[in-house]
């Protein structure tokens, strides 16, 4: 059985599914409408559970890829599928939380819910499918494409000046697809094989390593985002509906980490190397510059998006650290960052969809009206500031005991950063959540509701297991981070 | 029973109690939440209580109970455990005795506050976190019991959230330890690169074949066990709220006074303590850092102890005095007595979690005030609370009877670390003088401010009858209230007041219920006994049997060993102890308002000690401005003019003033985008062809 391309294209079925229905009905049709949303979530708890299988079916002891399936296509290209340790983990991340979208949009989309729905369904068979690809052209085409969903989302559904933000993540991002592009077409050229494995063996020269590795790294980058190029994330995040915030923190920016993984560290061993410490002094800049404009913010979701920046910055400083307990906290980081800023992206959602203001200063005293939502928010932004029990600490501890061992002025520098995030985390609770209600249109704000405390409960199940559990992860990832590191350090002799 | 099994009950106990309240603690109704928490709390106190005899009198080995692993990643291991060893065991009766007291007590002083399940809950919770932090067999354990009990801290100081200055204090806490954490954290990776482990048994047995090893660290080059230890000893700064990190502890008095007995008393500031004695396998081969560990500690204990000296309020008062003491433990470790610092923090947490809740008796007898200027003469009105602190007053100031070495607890435990301090110093370190001068002017210090909080409060006239505000207060208010008016939170802490307690009543002060007398006597056995009991266990004749290995001496350590000294070298504790008391005597008793007299005259001494050495203001200036300016600076000016400006809103600008129409824009991007990425894919077939054809 392709279990692969079935988990990937499955919600396709959906897709398919919901053109049906909006074609053959009216669009403000209630009946109708409320199928839809059934069918989309139907879907994605299916995508789910494939999800669910292939983990359970993944062999941990072997580090290679498995489940792969090839099918020629033309001229040496080919429909490649396979994961290992690392794309597997994604691979369920984001099954997990496509559900969680549908469900946080249930009620706050009002307009082309049809859309609304095929956009995210088709962006997880894309994003699902960029973890998945074996091959360069299949890679290069679900990576691309999974941007133009997004770019709907945020453009349609977004908020006020939805138009500027779609434009500077439009920008952004061409500026290193383009790039990626033309580095992707002479590697085929070079090496006469579009494999990702066999790409993997194969010795680039280290002076084309180099340009290889800053055109993969400028698509990557951007992606993260890192510092400096990071300013469209905080006006994509303040400008997306919920659900695609959600998406955006906890999936899209991970593709940006997964590919420094699987390409610039095993493909350009050599450039890799050599940029350390520029990716070093990158990172350490984007945890304390960023940390410190969240600091300032006065948008809560502006805050919570720079927090992001900075808590990448720790992803992409760790994987460069080049050894196990860096690699395996980049990527605990990354999957513990998409459960927690997707839950905070959900918090803040759940006080603008009753208040249509991201404005700090609007809020303040909720806890007397929202104790339940006080109490979620708090373990959130617990796991924010990485406090141990929650998953957040695992990843960043690993993250910076990896950098040690490279350069300990930059383990020292991104250790500022847990000083930084409980300065912006806890302000924030305070002013929002903390103090007493000033605010008249405060008074009659209510609590969380089933549906949110389901959507909830498992973002905080993730959240806590993660922190106390976190080899449940390890034993997983170990085999094919130990490869990964194990030729990173033959090639460059660290 | 299984010893094994009673840790394990002792420690999951209070998570379950904690859970129960918090998640369900609405449903159940105060009464069962309450009932809850403090059952599974005096379960683990009266199983600590059996650990513990079985410790000390039944030849009870140290064991390891392995619950599940926690993090392994290559040899980065750490597993979910419980150790027990004569530091374990000693902290499990000091944590669930005093947490247990501090939860009944709770019964009383809580008793009109509207969310009582989630203040136990709390409580509970944090005695978890404490438990997983003593028991912690490697440092991922600790480190999660550390910031646990940083959380409970946290959540507690902010526990009634509708005070501004409660929420500033309760991030103030946190960020502040964060600090410490910081270097605890950095610390953890030098050991962890260094050793290849971060469990303490594999760990310690490498520690004296490394001595001569050096480490590279940001740039300079350290010997490595100091430097691990300098950097772990953070950690223990922040926790233990040494000088220069020890900011948040006076703010954190703003939590309910139960809190501040239990966590920033008698368990939670001791942490640190705790740290630096567990790692004494460290430490011992750690020269410098034991010194940095001295000096901060004898700081630490004078500076505090100046402060305490002027302060009105209090709960500040007892803050800034377990400061100090904390500073004495620090002192006493710091000179390689961790026995004599681990008797300290033994006693103390009895004597000061009773000085805690006896103001608290005092704070709740007199409608939330807490300003000693506003008590006076209240020992008849409160007779049970003026006994115990009278009880807990003679146990910090360390009187005793000299020739007879009988006293109460403060007495042995503070002695034991003045006279290690001194044979550090006969036996070559002359930091060890330095300490034993230290110690002993402190122990001075310490007996006056001690002193004058009892005075002030239960002797004299009284000063809170309505027309003696008037006559009393017109003049005083001005002077401070002119130099801190910004400060609006550093002076008078009144807590909540709740309904019919109002200030303006004429108030008659009242003893409180027996939940709250219990706990207060209970304490005062401790305060009166726990030294001589346990003196030959600790530091006596018994130590070796009864610490088990837990504390590692290195060969030339014999600080715990009498040495030949003066009678007065000898007495000197005890005399400064009688000096600092007559003093007190003098200025509240025999000649009452001097010290009013004193404080409004001023001078610079006493603004400087009245104002803590100016610490807040420099911080305020420096990190919290700093941060701010930075923060806005990079935000307006790095990523909105240079990033943005040069990037995309420079080209934006362009393409509107080109295109206009705001939706055509819009979709025109997306076009425009599909359009680019198809013509890349088409390209990238073509030149795939083309490569492999040609």
């Amino acid at each position: 059985m392709p279990l692969l391309s079935l988990i990937t294209f499955a919600p396709l079925v959906g897709v398919a599914t919901i053109l049906g229905l909006r074609l053959t009905a009216r669009a403000d049709d209630a009946k109708n409408i409320n199928a839809t949303k059934w069918i989309a979530l139907v879907t994605t708890l299916a995508t789910l559970a494939l999800s669910v299988l292939l983990v359970a079916r993944y062999n941990p002891n072997d580090w290679g890829f498995q489940f792969v399936e090839e099918t020629p296509w033309f001229a040496g290209i080919a429909y490649r599928m396979g994961v290992d340790g690392i794309s597997v983990l994604f691979v369920l991340l984001t099954a997990f939380l496509m559900p969680l979208c549908i469900a946080a949009s249930w009620k706050t989309i009002e307009t082309r819910i049809h859309e609304y729905m095929i956009a995210f369904l088709l962006l997880e068979t894309l994003v699902i499918g960029v973890f998945c690809a074996l091959d360069l052209v299949v890679f290069y085409v679900f990576f691309e494409f999974g941007l133009v969903p997004m770019f709907l989302i945020i453009g349609i559904w977004g908020g006020q000046r939805r138009i500027y933000a779609a434009f500077k993540f439009f920008l952004y991002t061409l500026l290193g697809s383009v790039l990626m592009l033309a580095a992707i077409l002479f590697m085929i050229g070079t090496a006469h094989t579009s494999s990702i494995p066999e790409l993997m063996n194969y010795h680039f020269s280290p002076a084309v390593q180099t340009w290889l590795w800053l055109a993969f790294f400028a698509s990557f980058a951007v992606k993260m985002p890192m510092w400096p190029v990071h300013t469209w994330l905080p006006d994509a995040h303040v400008e997306a509906p919920t659900a695609g915030s959600v998406i955006l923190a906890g999936i899209l920016l991970k593709m940006g980490g997964y590919g420094l993984l699987r390409f610039s560290l095993p493909m350009f061993p050599d450039a890799s190397h050599l940029f350390t410490p520029l990716i070093f002094a990158m990172s350490v800049i984007a945890v304390i510059y960023t940390s410190l404009v969240a600091f300032r913010q006065t948008d809560v979701k502006k805050l919570i998006a720079y927090s992001s920046v900075a808590h990448m910055g720790l992803v992409t400083m760790a994987i460069f650290s080049g050894n196990a307990q860096g690699v395996q906290g980049a990527i605990y980081q990354m999957l513990s960052h998409g459960v927690i800023s997707g839950a905070l992206f959900l918090c803040v959602g759940v006080i603008y969809d009753r208040m249509h203001t991201r404005e700090i200063d609007f809020y303040g005293g909720l806890v007397n009206r929202m104790p339940w939502y006080a109490a979620v928010f708090m373990l959130f932004s617990m796991g924010n500031v990485g406090l141990p029990g929650t998953s957040g600490f695992v990843g960043e501890i690993l993250s910076v005991v990896g950098a040690y061992k490279a350069s300990t002025w930059t383990a020292i520098l991104a250790t500022t950063g847990v000083i930084l995030s409980a300065v912006y985390m806890l302000t924030l609770y305070r002013r929002v959540v903390m103090g007493t209600i000033t605010n008249p249109k405060l008074e009659a704000i209510t609590d969380l509701e089933n549906r949110e405390i389901a959507i909830f409960t498992p973002l905080i199940v993730a959240t806590l297991y993660l922190g106390v559990q976190p080899n449940a992860v390890f034993n997983l990832t170990a085999a094919s981070v130990d490869h990964l590191v194990r030729v990173y350090q033959a090639t460059t002799g660290g | 029973m299984d010893p094994k099994l009673l840790v394990t009950i002792i420690l999951f106990g209070p998570l379950i109690g904690a859970a129960v309240a918090g998640l369900f603690g609405r449903r159940l109704g105060d009464t069962v939440s309450m009932a809850v928490t403090t059952g599974f709390l005096m379960l683990s106190a009266v199983l600590s209580w059996v650990v513990f005899s079985q410790w000390t009198w039944g030849g009870l080995q140290p064991f390891l109970v392995t619950y599940a692993p926690f993090i392994t990643v290559g040899n980065f291991v750490s597993n979910w455990s419980f150790r027990l060893d004569g530091l374990s065991a000693v902290m499990l009766v000091v944590v669930t005795t005093v947490s247990s007291l501090v939860h009944l007590y709770s019964w009383g002083y809580m008793a009109e506050d509207g969310s009582k399940p989630r203040f136990f809950s709390y409580l509970s919770l944090f005695t978890f976190a404490m438990l997983a932090l003593i028991s912690a067999s490697d440092f991922m354990q600790l480190f999660f019991g550390w910031e646990g009990v940083g959380l409970a801290s946290y959540l507690l100081i902010g526990f009634w959230f509708h005070k501004p200055t409660a929420n500033a204090a309760a991030i103030k806490a946190f960020v502040v330890n964060r600090v410490g954490d910081f270097g605890f954290a950095l610390g953890i990776m030098t050991v962890f690169w260094a050793y290849g482990t971060i469990q303490f048994a594999p760990l310690f047995p490498q520690i004296g074949a490394s001595v001569p090893r050096g480490w590279d660290f940001a740039g300079g080059h350290f010997a490595l066990v100091d430097l691990a230890c300098s950097l772990l000893f953070v950690g223990a700064m922040g926790k233990s709220a040494q000088f220069f990190l020890h900011t948040w502890l006076p703010d954190a008095m703003e939590g309910p006074t139960p809190v501040s007995a239990l966590i920033h008393a008698a368990t939670m500031v001791t942490a640190g303590v705790y740290m630096v004695c567990l790692l004494s396998p460290m430490f011992e081969y750690a020269p410098v850092a034991k010194h940095i560990v001295v000096v901060i500690g004898a700081v630490t204990a004078l500076f505090a102890a100046t402060v305490a000296l002027t302060q009105n309020d209090i709960k500040r008062v007892i803050a800034y005095s377990t400061c100090s003491q904390l500073g004495y433990m620090f002192m006493a470790a710091g000179v390689g007595a961790y026995q004599a610092s681990m008797f300290h923090l033994f006693t103390h947490a009895f004597f000061k979690a009773l000085l805690f809740l006896g103001a608290g008796s005092v704070i709740h007898g007199m409608a939330h005030e807490q300003d000693m200027r506003r008590y006076g003469g209240l020992a008849k009105y409160l007779p049970v609370t003026f006994a115990v602190m009278t009880i807990g007053t003679i146990a910090i100031t360390g009187l005793g009877i000299p020739g007879l070495e009988l006293g109460f607890a403060g007495f042995y435990s503070k002695d034991s670390i003045i006279r290690a301090a001194y044979s550090a110093g006969a036996a070559g370190d002359p930091l060890g003088y330095f300490a034993f001068v230290m110690a002993v002017f402190v122990a001075g210090l310490t007996a006056f401010y001690s002193w004058r909080l009892a005075f002030f409060t239960f002797n004299g006239h009284a000063r809170w009858t309505s027309e003696d505000l008037e006559h009393h207060w017109h003049n005083r208010d001005h002077v401070h209230d002119d130099t801190h008016g910004d400060h609006a939170h550093a002076d008078t802490h009144a807590e909540p007041d709740h309904a019919g307690h109002g200030r303006g009543h004429e108030h008659k002060p009242h003893e409180s219920p027996w939940t709250m007398r219990l706990p207060l006597i209970l304490l005062s056995i401790g305060a009166v006994f726990a030294g001589f009991a346990f003196t030959e266990k600790f530091i006596g004749v018994d130590h070796i049997a009864f610490w088990k290995g837990a504390i590692f001496a290195a060969a030339n350590n014999h600080v715990l060993v009498e040495h030949e000294a003066p009678w007065w070298i000898a007495q000197s504790p005890l005399i400064v102890s009688v000096v600092g008391l007559l003093v007190a005597a003098y200025m509240y008793i025999l000649r009452e308002g001097m010290g009013a007299r004193l404080a409004a005259q001023g001078g610079p001494l006493y603004e400087f000690f009245y104002n803590k050495w100016f610490f807040d203001e420099l911080y305020q200036a420096t990190f919290v401005r700093g941060a701010q300016w930075l923060g806005d600076l990079f935000w307006k000016g790095g990523d909105q003019r240079i990033i943005d400006g040069l990037g995309p809103d420079g080209i934006s600008a362009l393409s509107v003033q080109v295109g206009k129409g705001v939706g055509r824009i819009q979709s025109g991007y997306v076009y425009h985008y599909a359009f680019v990425m198809l013509l890349g894919v088409a390209g990238l077939l073509t030149y795939a062809l083309w490569a492999w054809n040609a």
